[in-house]
């Protein structure tokens, strides 16, 4: 997964990776070509004792440098920039994705998933596409290189070489592969930790409440004494690798010199050329324990590429049609046929068998238990799921044959949980409809009983609106919401339990003055109050996903059974008075 | 979001993930043209590392730094045994590590010695040779062999180098050897101090005051015992291995390179200023950069979550164009602003190693000319160049450690900031014990204000007799929940005194107390576990068939049914597959498993349908029969046949009686009556004529 998002996202950039390769090559080599300048010093300026040559190969070594510094910094923009851009398309790609996902797709993932995917996973791939960008690049390189360079100096060496880097290879792969799945494991644990805690303050009244203190105490001792544990053989593992590093370098080192100083002695090779080899050999494995440690990011990294994938390779279940119908001919009726809805995995469906029709001019109100399907229903129209049997018709054609964008042009959806996007009252009111003049918001908010505290408010239609609407109350946040869906002017309203935060005077003004703006338009209203829809043309009484009773409200009375005792409990006092 | 676990608002907290992510993480030099075994960072380091660059994070300032951070070290007293052999290890680690390249030096110098040595004629004295050179003119080379020990005519002294190597070995093993068991005891030290640290704070926990909690936001608190420990954990973990190794080895490096030669120790010394500066340049503009990026990201994070939160409006409204057009205006930002972040900081390390390199062909250029002359030894100028890379390294890691440093106290200081906070007063000595309570609770002139200024409920009194139902009714604010919250003794009170059964329930165990009381809150918490394990809460004992009947005596076991995993089904965070009413009737079904002999139901209805709301009154009638209970309703409907309803306003109680007798007397229950159902009537009565009728199906 990890390999095929790299491929995917970095194809677009082969002529900056290229210049980070080539840079950092020539970085490299300047690098690599200190030690053996180094080594020319010794041998034909010290022991020669010619002063003016160590000199002048100082001023060579200082030219060197500057080279390299130049290759680097040149390399670190490319890489920084590659990388980022990687991260800039992936989130891209991932942002238009779940753009296109239905409300079921959502769902299966949550939006707080969908959210952390979009983000902390992009960034981790990302780090360590930075990473090896600007760092881990140059290790295969410098080890090549340093091959390279000392075996030019002393091929009669090359053996230790064979000998020093497996040995380290091995060394810091078994401390490491140890140490992977302890590092998941530790944050598992102090997830685990935090929750108990974070359950303790949250919910600090229900286990005082319960005496339940004993239990808790328990719970975070037993998460504690795990993270403990963990932490402990985690940390264990992390103080082996500095010293066992450290000494496989410094074991190295002296191996060079013993075996270096028999070639020296047998004039084989000059004692400089042996102390740029040892310098060639402690280069090559810095390079591989530094590959080593950023390979540690690696199954992160590929953890968050798997859950990348996952959401760029799940396929909408609502799919626009190929040959969409773009001219609808029609007032905006609506018709259910023998609709049924099962969300994939549950035991039972949620609807079943719903058939009615909802004509414009009419206002059809749906009224049922928590958890009867209302607000499923209602998703059902604007596509938000399909149906998983029947069909929904607007106009007698069915929604899964519409262009998305005509179909969704002529809902008014004000949804169960109002919520308003940051910005002002206005740039939400014009959310559905961005021409919508000062005039036509004003008129939409009056309607929506919500001109006086917009009026209020110190900057009018201006004010701002926090993320979700937080900063105006629920009351207000529902009239923003239905004022938002007025502006658009649709041809059907659905109204999803959006009269529940207002009280019972500002609901029956807020009905009656929609009235006639509605007049044309088809209107479906999901309430849990009677009162909010006891004068609708049609009532749609549903209990456990069924319509048990179709019909006005003093019909519904004399038939239904399950209408009467919602009636009833919401009634009862007040008729006694 | 009241209702469920914990804060689902915020999806995996960045706080790990920004911290390490975007940085280059490494150490601040890196394999370059060095020479030596530069002290390498463990993967530990190089988060610190990663912290130190980030700077860009506006940095936690502690408040008082020293007595904090010393408070910090006390709590490292019990452990003063281990610490001293840490330190010692240290220290014993650090000496044979830094003594180790002199040893080499050595090594080196026999070897050149050997090889100066077979190239004079073995019939000559080092003396005449020395002299030859003099005579034709090589001063240089004369210079340079006098100072050697070299044998005319013999190669290499393999026996002497032999000893040496060994030796180097030898010193590096047991340094290795001792810095692995330093780390290892500094492990347990820290982790064990930790593990206390946070039993402390959960201890402390339970006996902090409720007020306490609604004092502060409660992500405050959170943070506190989650994050703010964690941040101590980790830097005390970090900072205190690497801290005394570092400073140790900087000491003990700049030692040996004045030992070796004064001159060139001035010449590497100059390095140190200028990567400091040449570091503090660059990090301040990367700060900055860094800022920017945070900024943009944390916006970038905004739109994604409202653009996903809304979803639905966005696709039904037909704004996805738009929020595309947005995304990728701000998308673009923050890749300009993290490019530059990481290009800025991506600067530092090349510059470090070219100011390294600079050193580096400084000392070699001296150091040549030194030896060339014959006033220093190569061997002393191979060590030095090794001394001189393991010097700067440490260093560095010293300053990038003040920042974690900082950040690590400054958490440690709000940690124990709560360690410190008052705690509630203690269950009394001898404790009175009501055997089988009945239920009987009194109010006698009991006065409590949350905020001395502000009087909430004065010189209150009233009975509730065994087995009464007991409303509580009043505007938001009348001081209806503190009222309820004051029987189960969640706040002291100012003045007088409650009673049940006759015993001041101050003189109660808390638990005792509590443990005859059922509540059902406003606020619907559940942890997260099973449907199964959250009815189950306050009865942890509860058999299978309990919890059924529980469940389905509060309709509870309905919706579980339809459920794919049925009572298996975890409540999570991401738990959207209960509704706010859902988790209201497991709140119900739990208070009603613990089988109290007092029932509170605060609002326990508020999110449940109405008609539900008509069974679960039925159920909650069954369950309050022999109980005394006391109900908190908006709903009036819900409580009118209570034996005794309370009117409160503004902490008082202005009307007590019963449903009837409270309308016909006209006060302020009446008025409340009226404003919550007349205008239904008005609006039913003028639509249809149905309204009246009614009255006749009533139940």
């Amino acid at each position: 997964m990890l390999i095929r998002v790299l491929r995917t996202y970095l194809r677009p950039y082969p002529r900056p990776l290229a210049a980070v390769v080539i840079l950092t090559l020539i970085g490299t080599m300047a690098s690599l070509y200190l030690p053996s300048l180094n080594a020319d010093i010794i041998d034909r300026g010290i022991a020669r004792g010619d002063t003016g040559y160590i000199v002048r190969t100082g001023g060579w070594m200082l030219l060197v440098t500057a080279v390299q510094i130049t290759c680097s910094i040149i390399a670190v923009y490319y890489g920084a920039r590659t990388a980022m851009a990687f991260g800039r398309d992936l989130r891209a790609a991932l942002f238009r994705r779940v753009g296109q996902f239905s409300a079921r797709e959502v769902g299966r993932f949550g939006a707080p998933s969908l959210i952390t995917r979009n983000t902390n996973d992009v960034q981790q791939v990302q780090m360590l596409v930075v990473m090896t960008c600007t760092m881990l690049v140059s290790a295969p390189i410098m080890m090549v290189g340093g091959v390279i360079m000392a075996l030019r100096e002393d091929p009669g060496l090359s053996w230790l070489m064979l000998v020093c880097v497996p040995v380290l290879v091995i060394a810091i792969g078994l401390i490491i592969r140890r140490m992977v799945p302890g590092f998941r494991l530790m944050q598992t644990r102090i997830d685990a930790v935090n929750r108990v805690l974070r359950e303790q303050i949250t919910g600090v009244r229900v286990v005082r409440a319960f005496v339940r203190e004993p239990q808790e105490t328990a719970r975070f001792g037993a998460a504690n004494a795990d993270l403990t544990a963990t932490a402990l053989r985690v940390g264990r593992l992390m103080t082996l690798i500095f010293p066992t590093v450290m000494l496989v370098l410094n074991a190295s080192g002296v191996a060079v010199l013993w075996f270096g100083a028999h070639r020296v002695d047998a004039g084989q090779i000059e004692i400089g050329a042996l102390t740029a080899f040892l310098n060639y050999l402690l280069q090559i494995l810095m390079s591989v324990m530094m590959a080593t440690f950023m390979l540690i990011m690696v199954p992160r990294a590929a953890v968050s590429s798997e859950r990348i994938v996952e959401v760029l390779d799940t396929e909408c279940s609502v799919v626009p049609p190929a040959e969409p119908v773009r001219e609808v001919r029609g007032r905006g009726d609506l018709e259910l046929r023998d609709v049924s809805f099962q969300y994939p995995g549950a035991a039972a469906p949620v609807l079943r068998g719903i058939s009615f029709r909802a004509e414009a001019g009419r206002t059809t109100a749906i009224i049922g238990s928590t958890g009867a399907g209302k607000t499923t229903l209602m998703s059902l129209v604007p596509r938000l799921f399909d149906t998983t049997g029947g069909t929904v018709l607007v106009d007698g054609i069915d929604v899964r044959e519409m262009d998305p964008d005509l179909l969704w042009s002529r809902i008014g959806l004000v949804p169960q949980r109002p919520y308003l996007f940051t910005g002002t009252v206005a740039s939400n009111l014009r959310y559905g409809n961005p021409d919508a003049t000062d005039d036509e918001l004003w008129e939409a908010l009056e309607i929506a009983q919500g001109r006086d505290f917009v009026e209020a408010m110190p900057d009018g239609l201006d004010s701002p609106i926090a993320q979700g609407g937080t900063n105006v109350s629920g009351g207000q946040r529902q009239r923003i919401a239905i004022a938002r869906a007025l502006v658009r002017q649709p041809e059907i309203y659905l109204f999803d339990d959006s009269f529940s935060a207002l009280d019972l005077g500002t609901d029956a003004r807020l009905r009656a003055a929609l009235r006639p703006v509605t007049a044309d338009a088809a209107v479906v209203i999901v309430a849990q109050r009677v009162s909010t829809i006891v004068d609708a043309d049609q009532i749609v009484v549903l209990d456990d996903g069924e319509v048990v009773g179709i019909g006005r409200h003093d019909e519904l009375l004399d038939t239904c059974e399950t209408y009467r005792e919602i009636v009833e409990s919401q009634l009862t006092v007040g008729v006694a008075a | 979001m009241s209702a469920g676990v914990g804060q689902r608002s915020q999806p995996d907290q960045p706080d790990d993930g920004l911290d390490e992510a975007e940085v280059p993480a490494g150490p601040p030099a890196a394999p370059n043209g060095g020479r030596t075994a530069a002290r390498l960072p463990a993967a530990g380091q190089a988060a610190g590392g990663a912290r130190w660059m980030m700077a860009g994070l506006p940095a936690e300032k502690s408040i008082q730094f020293l007595p904090s951070a010393k408070r910090l070290l006390r709590r490292l007293r019990p452990y003063r045994n281990q610490l001293v052999a840490v330190i010692a290890l240290a220290v014993a680690s650090v000496t044979l590590a830094v003594i180790g390249p002199r040893i080499l030096g050595r090594a080196t110098d026999i070897i050149f010695a050997g090889v100066l040595g077979r190239g004079i004629p073995p019939d000559q004295t080092l003396d005449q040779a020395v002299a030859q050179l003099r005579a034709s003119g090589n001063d240089n080379m004369a210079d340079l062999l006098a100072r050697m020990h070299a044998v005319p005519g013999m190669g290499v002294d393999f026996s002497a180098l032999a000893r040496v190597l060994l030796l180097a070995l030898v010193v590096y093993v047991v340094s290795s050897a001792f810095a692995w068991l330093q780390g290892y005891l500094l492990n347990n030290v820290v982790q064990s101090a930790i593990m206390g640290l946070r039993a402390e704070v959960e201890d402390k926990l339970n006996r902090l005051p409720l007020p306490y909690f609604d004092r502060q936001p409660r992500g405050e608190v959170l943070s506190r015992v989650t994050n703010d420990i964690d941040n101590v954990a980790q830097s005390l973990q970090q900072t205190l291995s690497q801290l005394l190794s570092s400073l140790l080895t900087v000491v003990g490096v700049l030692l040996m390179m004045f030992l070796i030669s004064p001159l060139l120790a001035v010449i590497a010394l100059v390095a140190v200023p200028l990567s400091v500066v040449v570091t503090q340049q660059i990090a301040k503009r990367s700060q900055k950069m860094f800022v920017a990026q945070w900024t943009h990201t944390g916006a970038l994070n905004a739109q994604i979550e409202e653009a996903y939160t809304g979803h639905e409006l966005v696709k039904v409204f037909g704004r996805q164009r738009e929020v595309e057009a947005a995304f990728a205006a701000k998308n673009e930002e923050l890749f300009k602003a993290s490019f530059g972040a990481q290009f800025i900081s991506g600067i530092i390390m090349p510059s470090m190693m070219f100011i390294g390199n600079l050193s580096y062909v400084a000392i070699a250029v001296v150091g040549g000319l030194r030896v060339a002359s014959g006033t220093m030894s190569l061997g002393d100028v191979q060590a030095f160049i090794q001394y001189s890379r393991q010097f700067t390294q440490p260093l560095t890691q010293v300053a990038s450690m003040a920042n974690l440093l900082q950040s690590g106290v400054a958490s440690a200081e709000r940690v124990f900031d709560l360690l410190d906070a008052e705690e509630e007063t203690a269950d009394p000595v001898s404790p009175v014990r009501v055997a089988e309570p009945r239920g009987r609770v009194e109010f006698s002139h009991v006065s409590f204000r949350y905020q001395p200024e502000q009087p909430l409920i004065d010189d209150l009194s009233l009975v509730a007799e065994p087995g009464h139902t007991i409303a509580i009714v009043g505007p938001t604010g009348a001081g209806k929940t503190t009222l309820v919250n004051l029987i189960m003794r969640f706040y002291e009170l100012d003045a007088g005194r409650i009673t049940l059964d006759g015993v001041d329930i101050t003189t109660m165990r808390r638990d005792a107390l509590r443990g005859a009381i059922g509540m059902v809150l406003q606020d619907t918490w559940l942890f997260g576990g099973t449907i199964r394990d959250n009815i189950a809460y306050g009865n942890p004992d509860a058999t299978e068939e309990q919890i059924h009947t529980a469940a389905e005596a509060t309709f509870v076991d309905r919706f579980v049914r339809s459920l794919p995993d049925g009572y298996d089904t975890m409540i999570d965070e991401e738990g959207s597959n209960v509704s706010a009413g859902e988790k209201q009737l497991i709140t119900i079904a739990r208070a009603f498993l613990s089988d109290p002999a007092l029932l509170i139901l605060d609002e326990a209805t508020s999110s449940v349908d109405t008609r539900t709301e008509v069974l679960l009154q039925r159920a909650m009638a069954a369950l309050r029969s022999d109980r005394t209970s006391f109900v908190i309703a908006h709903r009036l409907s819900t409580i009118r046949d209570a034996d005794l309803i309370l009117v409160m306003e503004d902490g008082r109680i202005v009307e007590q009686g019963r449903h009837d007798e409270l309308l016909a007397a006209e006060g302020a229950y009446h008025r409340l009556y009226h404003a919550q159902f007349s205008q239904a009537v008005v609006e039913i009565d003028e639509v249809s004529d149905g309204a009246p009728a009614l009255a006749g199906v009533r139940p």
